[in-house]
């Protein structure tokens, strides 16, 4: 046995000569360091490495990696990208979208994505603002939000990107924070490993049109106290000494509790690898309706893989049946597909 | 031969013959169409077909809406058209009657199920009276055969409830019509033993058919049988070919031609779903075909794959057309070869979705934001719509453009026979991918450049992921002439929105030149494209023989045109541009070359009939005499 040789990239190697022209101070350099940081540590090679973005600021990301890439159009990058995917099975595809991106205008294509499960991992984004047209609400937006499209307060109710992803029964699913390299990098690690198309929303603060939107949940004061870590087949608790914890109550609702209050029995323990994705949705909506709510009363929110099982991949699948015709009919010859409707001869 | 055969006359021989079987959307009109069609083209006979349907699936039985016709034209020499009038109208009951009775030329011969003219049956479609007892059908020669009793005491013999008998009376009018034209029979039971799974369908179709054959055999209803010697047809091996079939079989080629995987990213839509079909079932030849979720996912599915390094393909209609256009764009902006079929049909909107029209030229060349010129290739007839598919690979790989396809429901639905070409004639369309860096940085250092064109086509390299060294972003982003980095400086976005002008501009030298058909000399000629080959075809045939002198350019390039055109039609008095649409090619020509071209224009979800072309050549010819 001779070991796999590795081609060794350094961070480097997964940077390209363009300026980086996100506003200074803005998430998205953090997003982009982990991933240039992690790509060397996956033993990735750059030419097989595509990244297909939408439009947006989130979407610039591609300029900035030394890979193969596509700028596409607005919402439409899950397209693009299942096209390089199912076309090539060969290459690593990563797609990077923003709230508007991915659940306004291309809302129909990430669903279908996620449904269909071909081999992408989909970065999305969520700062809960439209920066590249200059500050009007998104769609993750909490109502009441004013901005310069909602100048008396948004009434357009949010939704929250990972309870539609598990809705639309993607197989891996996962919340990580621009502001934590080494989450960000280990959601990203496990979100690659998944076959299939992976999902992470990296909350990502907009310092020009909505500063500090999770400062409350993300910062480093409120983090302890706010963020819910969830690990596999472990008991979902947090806080100082693991103190509170969640439960769920008889009436099936997600509660979060004292442990000390209910004993560590009581509290839930994570299990990514369930079939059924009810108790992920249940977790992802935790917080949701306090996030979306215009009082933005900031609630304790899971962060991690809420959901990790693994599904069919729809190129392989597709790549089977290929195999398979091949192997029943032989490989094509185009002369016989001419015949094949039935031929006659005239003399 | 049997004894009854005896009795009756000897076939009279005919030249040619227009059928038409009409029935309710759920009769099976267009299957026994079709497989006498098949029968006819085993025989030898030259064909044209036209299946005429409506778009709800199962309409009201009965009703006008409802009725479901399939009309062919076989012959004993060369033909082009599904025929201008009928001479044979099989009316399954009074709503086909009542739809199709004004097509039946006079004196033509009526078949009518007369089970099927009960008083309800009229008063669906407003017959007062029946119209096989006044004297509506006067000028007609009508036969009346109880098809649908007939059908049911053949089949229930056999233990086939009534009900299910009834299903089967279309193979009876089949029946009765192979017999007619001397059809062979054997032909088709083996065909209805081979389709059908359930014995009792199979039985039952098969009793019904022959049951229809004897029935025009043995009675008095019919002097004699006809038949139509086959047609002098080029020495060679023939099938039966759709316009649908014949592109899918097309990007099929185009993919072993160009030696890349084929990929067809597709919404179903009304009439180009068959292609989609035929496709799916080619998976051998390594086609991968995704049914994406919308019209937009599938032309982004397809563009993506492209820059894998397949052959990108999209099919659809006029309004999956619309949606794709912003796609589309990007793939100009990408330079991307790419091909966007669009399968014509009746419009705006949902418009006519079983009926055809050409009327897509306009967004086809212009339906995009921005300057953003691509080449239009148009098939002209079902089996051009394979050598049209091989063309607009050839252009898209060469260029690296998106190409459209022009096709449309008439010539998709339409079959004719088709002397099978030999496969390894077909040309070579193959280009290589970029493997090396091409262009020396100021510091010596050796990079990949995008945008670096082929001084001679224009094209930009195609490196496409897995090529090491190679790695490159690319974006709607208007780019840099040559790096292909970002770049929104006047002189720059100048200077790339002419190059791609001039990249398409520039294909009318790799395209052939503009020929003309008939008579150079002529006072009138006739500039076509797409599907109106045919009734121009048969126009100009009748025209010149009779001694008239008429000329035709037929277009297969509709962008860029054939560089010669425009000093080819400035030698004629009169140019007649028809199209079914209200002059979209016209305006074109007017505009580009300042000649006063008239526009033919229908727009009826019908086909030109070739009387109507020759009645627009005559009056124009008038014109320039006076």
């Amino acid at each position: 046995m001779t070991d796999t040789v590795v081609s060794v990239t350094t961070k480097k190697d997964w940077s390209t000569d363009q300026e980086v022209r996100w506003c200074p101070g803005c998430g998205d350099y953090g997003i982009l360091l982990a991933v240039q940081t992690l790509m060397p540590e996956l033993g990735l090679k750059p030419e097989n490495t595509v990244f297909v973005s939408g439009i947006g600021c989130s979407s610039r990301f591609p300029y900035y990696m030394e890979t193969y890439g596509i700028h596409g159009i607005h919402g439409r990058a899950p397209a693009i990208a299942t096209g390089v995917a199912v076309a090539r099975p060969d290459l690593d595809v990563w797609v990077v979208t923003g709230d508007g991106d991915a659940l306004s205008i291309g809302g129909n294509h990430l669903i279908h994505a996620l449904r269909r499960n071909v081999n992408l991992t989909i970065l999305l984004f969520n700062n809960r603002i439209y920066g590249l047209t200059k500050g009007q609400y998104s769609p993750t937006s909490e109502l009441g939000k004013v901005t310069k499209s909602t100048p008396m307060g948004s009434i357009d109710h949010p939704f929250s990107p990972l309870a539609l992803a598990l809705g639309a029964e993607a197989g891996f699913v996962a919340r990580t924070h621009d502001l934590d390299r080494k989450h960000m990098m280990e959601t990203l690690r496990a979100a690659h490993a998944h076959r299939g198309t992976s999902f992470v929303e990296i909350l990502q603060n907009c310092n020009v049109f909505n500063e500090g939107a999770y400062d409350e949940l993300t910062g480093r004061k409120a983090r302890g106290e706010m963020m819910i870590d969830l690990r596999h087949g472990e008991s979902i608790v947090f806080g100082e000494n693991g103190h509170a914890g969640v439960v769920m109550g008889a009436d099936g609702h997600l509660r979060i509790v004292e442990v000390a209050d209910v004993g560590l029995e009581a509290i839930l323990k994570h299990d990514a690898h369930r079939a059924d994705p009810s108790l992920a949705f249940a977790l992802a909506r935790l917080s949701a309706d306090d996030l979306a709510a215009s009082s933005q009363r900031w609630t304790p929110t899971p962060f991690g893989v809420f959901r990790d099982v693994d599904r069919p991949e729809y190129g392989a699948m597709l790549g089977a049946q290929l195999a398979r015709a091949s192997a029943k009919m032989g490989r094509g010859d185009l002369a016989g597909l001419l015949r094949s409707a039935g031929t006659w001869q005239i003399t | 031969m049997t004894d009854t055969a005896e009795r009756k006359s000897a076939p009279e021989t005919l030249s040619r013959v227009v059928v038409r079987f009409a029935g309710d959307s759920g009769d099976g009109m267009q299957l026994v169409g079709d497989r006498f069609t098949s029968a006819s083209a085993m025989f030898g006979n030259d064909l044209s077909t036209f299946p005429d349907y409506p778009a709800e699936i199962r309409a009201p039985a009965g009703t006008v809406n409802g009725v479901s016709s399939f009309q062919v034209q076989i012959s004993d020499h060369d033909i082009t058209t599904p025929g201008d009038a009928p001479s044979v109208l099989i009316a399954m009951n009074p709503a086909a009657l009542k739809a199709d009775l004004g097509r039946l030329e006079q004196g033509g011969l009526l078949i009518v199920n007369r089970d099927a003219f009960g008083e309800r049956d009229l008063a669906k479609v407003g017959y007062v009276t029946n119209p096989l007892d006044d004297d509506t059908l006067a000028n007609y020669r009508v036969v009346e055969v109880p098809m649908t009793s007939l059908t049911v005491q053949a089949a229930t013999e056999l233990g086939v409830k009534p009900r299910d008998a009834e299903r089967s009376k279309n193979f009876f009018a089949l029946g009765m019509i192979s017999w007619l034209f001397s059809r062979p029979r054997e032909f088709t039971l083996d065909w209805i033993a081979a389709r059908f799974a359930d014995e009792l369908v199979r039985a039952s179709n098969a009793a019904a058919f022959n049951a229809g054959y004897h029935f025009g055999e043995t009675t008095e209803l019919f002097d004699h049988p006809f038949q139509v010697e086959s047609a002098h047809m080029p020495a060679g091996e023939y099938t039966n070919i759709t316009g649908n079939v014949a592109l899918a079989w097309g990007l099929v080629a185009a993919g072993q031609l160009a030696n890349l995987p084929v990929f067809l990213g597709s919404y179903p839509i009304t009439p180009a779903s068959d292609i989609l079909h035929e496709l799916s079932k080619a998976k051998h030849f390594g086609v991968r075909t995704v049914q994406a979720e919308d019209e937009i996912a599938a032309a982004g599915m397809a563009l993506g794959a492209a820059f894998a390094g397949h052959l990108g393909v999209t099919t659809t209609s006029g309004p999956g057309l619309a949606l794709k256009s912003e796609t589309i764009s990007l793939g100009v902006s990408l330079e991307l070869p790419m091909i966007i079929v669009d399968v014509q049909r009746g419009g705006p909107s949902t418009g006519l979705p079983t009926k055809t029209e050409a009327a897509d030229l306009n967004i086809a060349m212009f339906g995009r934001h921005g300057e953003a010129p691509l080449p239009i290739v148009a098939a002209y007839s079902p089996s051009h719509c394979f050598h049209a598919a091989i063309e607009a690979a050839r252009i898209a790989l060469k260029y690296r453009t998106p190409v459209i396809l022009l096709s449309d429901g008439y010539i998709a639905n339409g079959s004719e026979p088709w002397l099978l070409p030999d496969v390894d004639s077909l040309p070579d369309i193959s280009v290589p991918f970029q493997t090396e860096m091409n262009h020396v940085a100021p510091d010596g250092t050796d990079e990949y450049w995008p945008y670096l064109r082929d001084p001679e086509t224009l094209a930009r390299p195609w490196a496409i992921p897995g090529t090491p060294g190679l790695m490159h972003r690319i974006g709607g982003l208007e780019k840099e002439d040559g790096s292909g980095d970002i770049n929104y400086t006047p002189a720059n976005h100048d200077k790339m929105t002419h190059l791609r002008a001039n990249k398409i501009a520039g294909i009318a030298r790799d395209i052939p030149a503009a020929q003309v058909v008939g008579d150079a000399d002529a006072a009138v000629c006739i500039l076509g494209w797409g599907s109106t080959w045919a009734a121009i075809f048969a126009a100009v045939q009748r025209i010149r023989s009779r001694g008239e002198k008429v000329a035709w350019v037929h277009l297969t390039n509709l962008n860029p045109l054939p560089a010669n055109l425009g000093e080819l039609l400035r030698g004629f008095d009169t140019v007649l541009v028809p199209e079914l649409n209200l002059g979209q090619l016209c305006r074109i020509v007017r505009s580009e070359y300042l000649i006063d071209a008239q526009s033919v224009s229908k727009v009826q979800g019908l086909p030109f009939t070739s009387a109507e072309l020759e009645h627009a050549v005559s009056g124009a010819a008038k014109g320039v005499q006076q």
